[in-house]
């Protein structure tokens, strides 16, 4: 069935522009997503709402082209396996056993092994639903995970993390290999899982931005406003447009700041202790340019429901420090493009060619660097993005080296972005009324953060709480294709490519 | 032998124990500055090696007695070392009893029960860097004995002081096979001592290791050894260079008091610009792959057989 009938039957969804949402019977998901996969759409999020009000329903949020699917699927019975849709989209496979481990419904995937759940609580308990556990003495048996095993002649595994050497977030990957070539890579994350979503539900709705801008310390404000886009398209809210201009200002400055941590730690990772130190020196620049014209060095607080929370206070040596970075930004790029030693370590490495990235829906900052040309900004602008036309970054070689020029380029549109923000803020207020939405609205939040598309689902409850936060981080779908685009590598190569990419575990265990 | 052959001895210990983290502390201060970074202080070696000793030793399960041993047989092999490479005077009562072939048998010594420990444990960062350590090392060894023939050939002598005294009385000529020499000691002793280009001394990420990949497991005193043994490695392997190819200044067998005090300063002087030098190329470089090693290395030794080319055909 082509997908135009299926937006035909569909409703608009309130939140993010060209949302819709289509409640399907069971018959009718199966045939709806591989309609959708054979189409290109690309899998945003799976969630699962059940709290015993309604029956239980999975979620699942599409992209296509410039509009967006979100798919409804109601359980008659929790007990039998829904049908799951790991085959279609690679993504899904993770998401289902996440949405076991929290909500205890189970996909038709064979592959029933925890991926949040450690051993922090038994197979029986569903945090997200049931009261909360009192904490027991008595440890929990250790359950063993089972790796998938790589056999020949020479192969052996090289177990490493969750404790790393350095201070980074906690992730085990598994490597299998023969000297230094990898042949696989098995990740297991969930170490970092501390109830984000089962935390939201004791909030009211009008405070959950602030908790959403700490999903992701590195992506504040991409998740604080998908949080108030999902809210505010609830209530029919119209943001103030100095607003919207100043949330957009956030939120480029959220992504030149990771951008510039980045492109020094790659540098660094090659051995080019050079690059650190000045893309270091330069994001502390911008920082505290930040904190000088908008009150905070990262801006987690800065976007409220309505609004925004602060309002710019003399943009002059923002637009000197941002005019100053792409400057210096241009000649490192030279530096980083001419040295052959960076070069060498950068170029070929860690490769996903574009067929792969289609496949495996690489997606956001890495899936543009292979050839996967999809940004938010520009395919569904939201408030101010459509008056901006951005230029989006790509390229289609999808190595170490691609991942590094597609933030170059983000970097200097940002900057360019920055500037005419600043030059032509518009004034007025900053932030308007906004009340708490009514019971068992549903409203999508997306929005394209540093990394790639971020989505808040928010479900209203009674009275102004929340009956359901889903926070989805776009890691989720690269994760999966960092395990490929090791293969044949070296192992000391990892942690580049790995820095390439660099997913988040915090907001992707929650 | 005379009492100032002992003093000179026992000065050469006691200078090469006390210098060698000072000398890493100056490369550090010197990677600092041209990063555009404010420099740590020069003492942090130091800080670093009591700190360890105040410790208590964790030791890992399954370790063997090697593991416990390795950290004093590879800190005593550089202590000899030092002993053995003439770095004030050359009048040392040591190397009667080794050449320069024994000591680069020595280092290897060291690197053996470096590897074995760090395989010892059983974890896979151990193995891993000690698989890439064998593979430096067996790749570096043939480019540093060709590098130690060129001078023994010039000097008709295998012994190492000889070799000094003998460059260093010369009338002042230029030798082109020492030059190529050089350049084959120089890539040695980067990948030698486990800098950039080859590795990296600063890294986190244990899969790029190799010398820190070896030292994972180990803590408190036997770190302290393990890291004061590596910071010895390196300025043995300066003091091989200056023996080798900048021999000017030292003391000689006829030397006096005096002249061994005169030797200090200008040993200093050489330290601080090769410690610049070093940190220089550390700075410009980015590291290498792993499997770009062997190249790195096939280039030292290429240069190592030139420089006994030149001189074999040339004379020079």
């Amino acid at each position: 069935m082509p997908l135009r009938s299926y937006f035909a039957r569909s409703r608009v969804q309130p939140g993010a522009p060209g949302m819709h949402s289509l409640s399907v019977q069971p018959g009718e998901w199966r045939v709806a997503a591989e309609d959708l996969a054979a189409a290109g759409a690309r899998l945003v999020t799976l969630w699962a709402q059940r709290d015993g009000r309604t029956p239980p329903t999975i979620h699942a949020a599409f992209l296509v082209e410039h509009d967006g699917l979100l798919l409804n699927l109601e359980l008659r019975d929790p007990d039998a396996p829904y049908p799951g849709l790991d085959d279609l989209f690679v993504a899904a496979a993770r998401l289902q056993r996440a949405i076991a481990d929290l909500s205890g419904l189970r996909s038709s995937d064979p592959d029933t092994r925890p991926w949040l759940r450690h051993v922090a609580w038994p197979s029986s308990y569903r945090p997200l639903i049931d009261p909360p556990r009192p904490p027991t003495d008595r440890p929990l048996q250790p359950e063993t995970y089972e790796f998938v095993r790589v056999d020949g002649e020479g192969v052996h595994e090289i177990p490493v993390g969750p404790v790393h050497a350095g201070t980074i977030e906690p992730g085990h990957f598994r490597f299998s290999v023969v000297g230094e070539k990898v042949l696989r890579l098995e990740e297991r994350l969930g170490y970092v899982h501390k109830g984000i979503e089962r935390r939201f539900t004791e909030l009211s709705i009008l405070d959950g931005h602030r908790l959403a801008a700490r999903v992701s310390g590195d992506s504040a404000v991409a998740y604080s406003w998908a949080y108030c886009q999902a809210l505010e398209g609830m209530t029919s809210t119209k943001i103030p447009p100095r607003a919207a201009w100043l949330r957009a200002l956030c939120l480029e400055l959220e992504r030149c700041a990771n951008h510039l941590g980045d492109l020094g730690a790659l540098g660094n990772d090659a051995g080019f202790a050079f690059g650190l130190a000045q893309f270091s020196r330069l994001k502390e620049k911008l920082l505290r340019a930040t904190q000088k014209a908008l009150g905070a060095r990262y801006l987690m607080d800065a976007i409220v429901p309505g609004g925004t929370a602060i309002d710019l206070s003399g943009p002059d040596d923002l637009i000197q420090c941002v005019r100053g970075i792409a400057a210096e930004t241009a000649t490192l790029r030279t530096v980083y493009d001419e040295h052959e030693g960076v070069r060498d370590r950068f170029n070929g490495a860690g490769a996903v060619v574009p067929e792969l990235a289609a496949r495996l829906g690489l997606t956001g900052l890495a899936g543009r660097a292979s050839g996967q040309a999809y940004d938010l900004r520009v395919d569904q602008p939201c408030e101010p993005y459509g008056e901006f036309s951005v230029e989006k970054a790509g390229s289609r070689e999808g190595d170490v080296a691609a991942r590094v020029s597609v933030r170059f380029d983000e970097l200097k549109e940002s900057c360019r972005l920055i500037e005419h923000i600043l030059a032509v803020l518009p004034p007025g207020p900053y932030v308007a009324p906004i009340s708490a939405p009514r019971d068992e609205m549903l409203g999508i939040g997306l929005v394209e953060g540093w990394r790639g598309p971020v989505l808040v689902a928010l479900e209203a409850g009674p009275a102004g709480t929340i009956r359901r936060c889903h926070p989805h981080d776009p890691s989720w779908q690269n994760w999966p294709v960092l395990e490929h685009a090791i293969i044949g590598n070296i192992v000391p190569d990892f942690p580049l490519i790995n820095k390439s990419f660099n997913l988040s575990y915090s907001g992707h265990d929650l | 032998m005379r009492t100032l052959d002992l003093i000179t001895q026992v000065l050469e210990i006691i200078a090469a124990l006390a210098v060698a983290p000072l000398f890493v502390g100056w490369i550090n201060q010197c990677r600092a500055w041209l990063q555009n970074r404010r420099a740590p202080s020069l003492w942090l070696p130091y800080r670093g090696i009591r700190k360890l000793f105040h410790k208590d030793a964790v030791i890992a399960e399954r370790a063997s007695g090697l593991f416990r041993i390795a950290p004093y047989i590879v800190f005593s092999a550089m202590v000899l070392a030092a002993a053995i490479i003439p770095s004030m005077g050359t009048a040392l009562p040591f190397t009667t009893a080794a050449d320069a072939i024994a000591l680069v048998g020595l280092l290897a010594t060291a690197r053996v029960f470096q590897s074995l420990a760090a395989m010892d444990i059983g974890t896979a960062f151990g193995t891993l860097g000690a698989r890439r350590e064998m593979m430096v090392g067996f790749l570096a060894e043939p480019a540093l004995l060709i590098v130690i023939f060129v001078a023994s050939i010039i000097s008709a002598t295998t012994a190492l002081p000889a070799i000094t005294e003998n460059l260093a009385t010369q009338h002042l000529a230029l030798y082109p096979s020492l030059a190529f020499s050089a350049i084959a000691f120089t890539l040695v002793l980067l990948a030698e001592n486990a800098r950039i280009p080859i590795d990296n001394p600063s890294t986190h990420l244990e899969l790029t290791m190799i010398h820190e990949a070896m030292l994972l497991e180990y803590s408190a005193r036997h770190l302290a050894l393990m890291e004061w043994a590596a910071a010895l490695k390196l300025f043995n392997y300066a003091c091989i260079g200056f023996a080798l190819f900048v021999p000017w200044g030292i003391s000689t067998s006829e030397g006096t008091p005096l002249t061994l005090l005169a030797s200090i300063p200008l040993l200093a002087g050489k330290l601080l610009i090769v410690g610049a030098g070093l940190a220089l190329v550390e700075t410009v470089s980015a590291k290498l792959r792993v499997f770009r090693a062997p190249e790195f290395l096939a280039t030292a030794f290429l240069f190592a057989v030139l420089g006994l080319l030149v001189h074999l055909l040339l004379g020079a």
